[in-house]
């Protein structure tokens, strides 16, 4: 017996992410949160059907639509980088494409976020 | 440390293989599998225009009006007809998944019916919400 490891620790790590559990329980954790979320936001723009851009603008400077949106979109944005992560992860194989692909889907997942919390506060505060 | 030949034969055999993907006739599970990726992507890069719509409303009415007038145009509604549909598939696909998380649903019989009704579902549930949209005054 050359190696005294268990098999379970030879094999840990050996994943398509490297990792364990975390992932699988955030991407849940955040889908049960977008089930209420979107149906509110559907029905929100199903609201505003004919709405004129001072229309939009008010109803988006509501309180309870702004942070309603904010929720949708850091959470929708969260699951996005998530879901994109373990399609690269079990897709792109050689090493320097997907670390570039995870970096590339981490920017875009986060300035997407920064954009739309910048756009809401604008609304919401008056810019 | 030498291996004895005891115990180097059994790995040097071929170890069997289970059949992959392309053996199986192709279930109805394994489309909602895939399109369960499929939407999820669509709605990744359909992202991108519920943050300009936003950013346009932040923005200016010129802004505002461009994109206004991109999502009342039928082409505009045909995308966000498709983005109401694949919205709808992915949502149901995930409660699938929760539902598998608890263990129900997993035998043959129970993953091919909710694998149905998450399709079935998808359809009726994105035509109800344009249906209220057409209903809309």
């Amino acid at each position: 017996m050359s190696d005294m490891r268990t098999p379970l620790a030879r094999v840990r790590g050996l994943g398509a992410a490297r990792e364990g559990t975390g992932q699988f329980w955030r991407i849940r954790l955040s889908s049960v949160a977008l089930i209420p979320l979107s149906l509110f936001v559907i029905g929100w723009i199903l609201s505003l059907k004919g709405a004129s851009y001072d229309e939009v603008r008010a109803s988006l400077s509501q309180p309870v639509v702004t942070l309603i949106v904010a929720l949708f979109i850091v959470v929708s944005l969260d699951h996005m980088r998530l879901g994109m992560k373990e399609i690269i992860e079990d897709y792109a194989h050689a090493e320097g494409g997907r670390l570039t692909l995870l970096v590339l889907n981490t920017f875009f997942t986060v300035a997407l976020g920064v954009v739309s919390l910048f756009a809401l506060a604008r609304l919401a505060f008056g810019g | 440390m030498s291996h004895s030949p005891a115990t180097r034969g059994p790995a040097l055999r071929a170890r069997p293989l289970s059949p992959h993907l392309t053996i199986y006739r192709w279930p109805i599970t394994m489309t909602m599998s895939i399109m369960h990726r499929i939407t999820g992507g669509a709605l990744y890069v359909g992202a991108v225009l519920v943050v300009w719509w936003l950013v346009a409303a932040a923005t200016s009415e010129s802004q505002f009006g461009l994109i206004d007038w991109l999502v009342r145009s039928w082409f505009g509604k045909l995308v966000l007809f498709g983005y109401t549909w694949a919205m709808f598939h992915h949502m149901l696909g995930g409660l699938r998944h929760l539902i598998w998380d608890t263990g129900a649903g997993m035998d043959k019989a129970g993953a091919s019916k909710l694998a149905w009704a998450t399709i079935v579902g998808s359809v009726l549930l994105t035509l109800l919400v344009w249906a209220v949209y057409m209903a809309i005054a």
